[in-house]
């Protein structure tokens, strides 16, 4: 019968196509002006070089607990997964990540440094292959602050100087460690502090002082918003959500590199994968975290490329034609008086402070 | 007796007994029926109610130890946990060969993790100690209570072995105990320390929130569905439209789009203040707190409430309330005695889905609730998705289940389940 002839044609020839193009991995990232920096650094330039169709699959945020269901099933369907540091550690811990040589796995730079070298001390995960470093940090309002802008941290629990409401992450992560800082704890003496109950007392103590000008908030797109809205004075979130409020979206807000929280955020490779998709996915890693690769994300987005030798390479912004360059958070005017975030701390010590953060709000 | 083939059966037509064959038959006419359905009741059993009992199963679940550290479990058995004395030797040493071997699989660290949610410093402590054991001889290497204690000096405090031992079973209540702001130690089940509870306050929270929603779309939806019942076919359609069209639109726009109408420079503030109602300097705070999610989820759960209210109140027959009127009745009382008993059972069934989707709500508090305003469930996300205490979420969320069916069961007795109709 023709139809059935039409169709079994059809059939065969979409199952020979389908093998012929049967090339393809499910990246998993963040989503919005994010993902559209690795489009078009990583994603796009790898599929024209290898054919291999690239899926987009916009759930970092909640990687870690469904990578751990995917395992738990038997049924790993992602093959390169972004995640921030913190949570790569955790999926390390738990198995649910595989490890990483950086000397057989990764580029080497194009002088011939090796990759661990490169990289230098932002390997903190045996499992995590990084990516950009990220501040937290403040932006505020040009027009609603007075006649003297603010320059640091602790400018945001100054109410009598700069009144209005402010907003901060409703997590004990970066909070507590700017209510200490700002509580006159040395930046090197914090997480001991933050370690002991009285530690963690003051931490709550001061930010008692501030509590009822908090717009307390939990993703990063709130403080944009808000600053954008002058429902708020000044905010804390990613500095390249503040560089495009201010570059791209010119609102009258500029930001504060002071006190601001160094955070990574990178690649882990799943466990469980056939050897044939995890030598895609590895093929994908030493690609795209070349230093020319890590470079060209910056023209992006203004988040700072992980490897030493990619930062003489960063140029303008691909669209706006910024030097990109000061508005990195590993440009060393910014890092003067940045502040490292310590990973193991967090790992101990998240559930446990975290509980007692929610209580506190929830007074 | 004679009378046994007077009765004799009536045979069908092939030789078998009329009332046997009517009953293969019927047999036959269920079994084909429940073949029917038998792929939706698999599909239900496997995909819907497997899954839950086997997450909500998590809550007792704590293989985890025993499996990891056999021989320390069964060590710590002889000790006794009370006397505030470090356990001797040989639990050290099971300990070190345990610690050892699970570190040679890659396993320690998933344990290490399972005891730091009850005492935080162990998931560092166990990565750290594995490090270590991993290059000592179980033979020769001893003593290993040294040893430990020189790898990090929690190995020399009580504590660390209490939380072991009392989380060595193979099932365990103590998700549950943390569940309800407790905690098991080696005295019993005790409170949580005062500064880290709040999961009460929040279950508390969740249901008196949830009863407040679902009053106001009581107050709100009766008219409208009163309306609705009442007004010409055509106008009714499009009012119909009006009360689903917000069904139509994202759960994230719609309550996005409450942030712009609530907040301090919002639509409804720059309003009053603009009529002069409020002084510009004391804008109402209306968001990012209890307001803000009540109003936000009766606005989004109203539809709910809406919908069963006008199918009960269309069956309603208008002449009853003229003829109430017409033997004397004032309105009110044509209104109360005669109408509002019928419509109950609308606003039973719009009361149980609009309280039932509303204790299970983490998105929209989440949005507009600030610190003041959220629910249980956002506890139950962070557990499930951020700390990954699956345990703790699966205890939370049964808690909430067998909450909801009490409720049921409640409102069962008291108003009747047969009251509630959706329709018809």
């Amino acid at each position: 019968m023709n139809v059935t002839k039409t169709f079994v044609a059809t059939a065969a020839l979409s199952l020979v196509t389908g093998l012929v193009i049967a090339e393809e991995m499910t990246i998993v990232s963040w989503g919005g002006a994010y993902s559209k920096s690795q489009l078009n650094a990583y994603h796009n330039p790898y599929s024209a070089k290898t054919g291999v169709t690239i899926l987009n699959d916009d759930s970092s945020s909640t990687a870690v607990a469904k990578l751990r269901a995917m395992n738990e099933a038997n049924n790993v369907t992602w093959d390169v997964v972004d995640v921030e540091a913190g949570p790569a550690m955790q999926l390390c811990d738990e198995g649910l990540a595989m490890v990483i040589d950086p000397d057989t796995m990764l580029a080497p730079a194009p002088d011939g440094t090796s990759a661990a070298d490169d990289f230098g001390d932002m390997l903190v995960s045996e499992c995590f292959i990084p990516q950009i470093v990220y501040s937290t940090t403040f932006g505020y309002r040009t027009d609603l602050v007075g006649s003297t802008a603010p320059t640091s941290v602790c400018d945001v629990f100054n109410t009598a100087a700069y009144p209005g409401k402010r907003s901060l992450f409703s997590v004990p992560i970066n909070t507590m460690e700017w209510a200490l800082l700002c509580d006159g704890v040395a930046k090197t003496d914090i997480y001991d502090v933050l370690e002991t109950p009285e530690g963690q007392d003051q931490a709550l103590a001061k930010l008692d002082t501030i509590k009822d000008d908090v717009i307390w908030v939990s993703s990063g797109s709130d403080t944009p918003q808000l600053l954008a809205d002058g429902e708020v004075i000044m905010g804390a979130t990613y500095n390249g959500r503040l560089f495009a409020l201010i570059e791209e979206q010119k609102q009258p807000v500029a930001m504060i590199w002071d006190g601001q929280v160094m955070d990574l955020d990178g690649w882990i490779i799943p466990t469980g994968l056939s050897p044939e998709r995890q030598a895609r996915a590895l093929d994908f890693i030493m690609f795209a975290t070349d230093t020319q690769r890590l470079a060209d994300q910056a023209k992006w987005i203004s988040y700072g490329p992980a490897r030493a030798s990619s930062a003489p390479l960063v140029g303008k912004h691909a669209e706006l034609g910024i030097e990109m360059g000061p508005h990195m958070p590993t440009a060393p005017e910014n890092l003067e008086r940045a502040f490292l975030m310590n990973y193991g701390f967090w790992a101990d010590y998240r559930d446990d402070l975290d509980a007692k953060f929610q209580a506190w709000l929830a007074k | 007796m004679s009378a046994s083939s007077y009765t004799a059966p009536i045979l069908a037509a092939d030789g078998t007994p009329l009332k046997k064959s009517l009953s293969r038959a019927l047999r036959q006419q269920k079994r084909r029926a429940l073949m029917l359905i038998a792929p939706l009741l698999i599909f239900i059993f496997v995909a819907f109610i497997m899954p839950i009992v086997s997450m909500l199963f998590r809550s007792v679940e704590n293989d985890i130890v025993a499996n990891t550290l056999p021989q320390t479990v069964m060590a710590l058995q002889s000790w006794d946990a009370e006397t505030g004395e470090l356990p001797g030797e040989d639990v050290y040493a099971a300990f070190a060969s345990d610690i050892k071997i699970a570190a040679k699989a890659k396993i320690h660290t998933k344990v290490g993790l399972r005891l730091n949610y009850e005492q935080s410093g162990i998931a560092s402590l166990f990565k750290k100690t594995a490090r270590k054991a991993k290059k000592w001889d179980m033979e020769t290497g001893g003593p290993f209570k040294e040893k430990l204690i020189g790898v990090h000096k929690n190995w020399g405090k009580t504590e660390i072995w209490q939380t072991l031992k009392i989380h060595s079973s193979r099932y365990t209540t103590g998700y549950f105990l943390n569940a309800i702001d407790m905690r098991k130690t080696a005295m019993g089940p005790q409170r949580q320390a005062e500064d880290k509870q709040i999961l009460l306050l929040l279950f508390q929270r969740t249901l008196i929130m949830s009863l407040v929603i679902t009053g106001s779309c009581i107050l709100l939806g009766y008219p409208v569905a009163w309306l609705l019942a009442n007004v010409p076919v055509r106008q009714a359609n499009l009012l119909l439209i009006l009360v689903l069209l917000p069904f139509w639109t994202s759960l994230l726009v719609r309550t996005s789009a409450w942030k712009v109408m609530l907040q301090q420079q919002g639509v409804i503030n720059d309003l009053l203040v603009q009529l002069g109602m409020v002084a510009d300097g004391a804008r109402l705070v209306m968001i990012n707190n209890q307001t803000g999610t009540i109003v936000a989820m009766t606005h989004i759960l109203l539809p709910f409430m809406i919908l069963p209210m006008y199918s009960v109140m269309q069956t309603i027959p208008p002449t009853y309330l003229r003829a109430a009127k017409s033997l004397g009745a004032t309105d009110w009382t044509a209104f109360w005695r005669v109408y509002f008993p019928q419509t109950v059972p609308g606003i039973g069934a719009g009361s149980i889905l609009v309280f039932i989707l509303a204790i299970g709500y983490y998105i929209t508090p989440e949005i507009v609730g600030g610190t003041k305003g959220v629910f249980i469930s956002n506890r139950i996300a962070y557990s499930i998705l951020k700390s990954l205490n699956w345990g703790l979420g699966a205890a939370l969320a049964t808690i909430l289940l067998v909450a909801v069916l009490i409720l049921y069961w409640a409102y069962d007795k008291m108003v009747g389940i047969d009251n509630v109709k959706l329709g018809g």
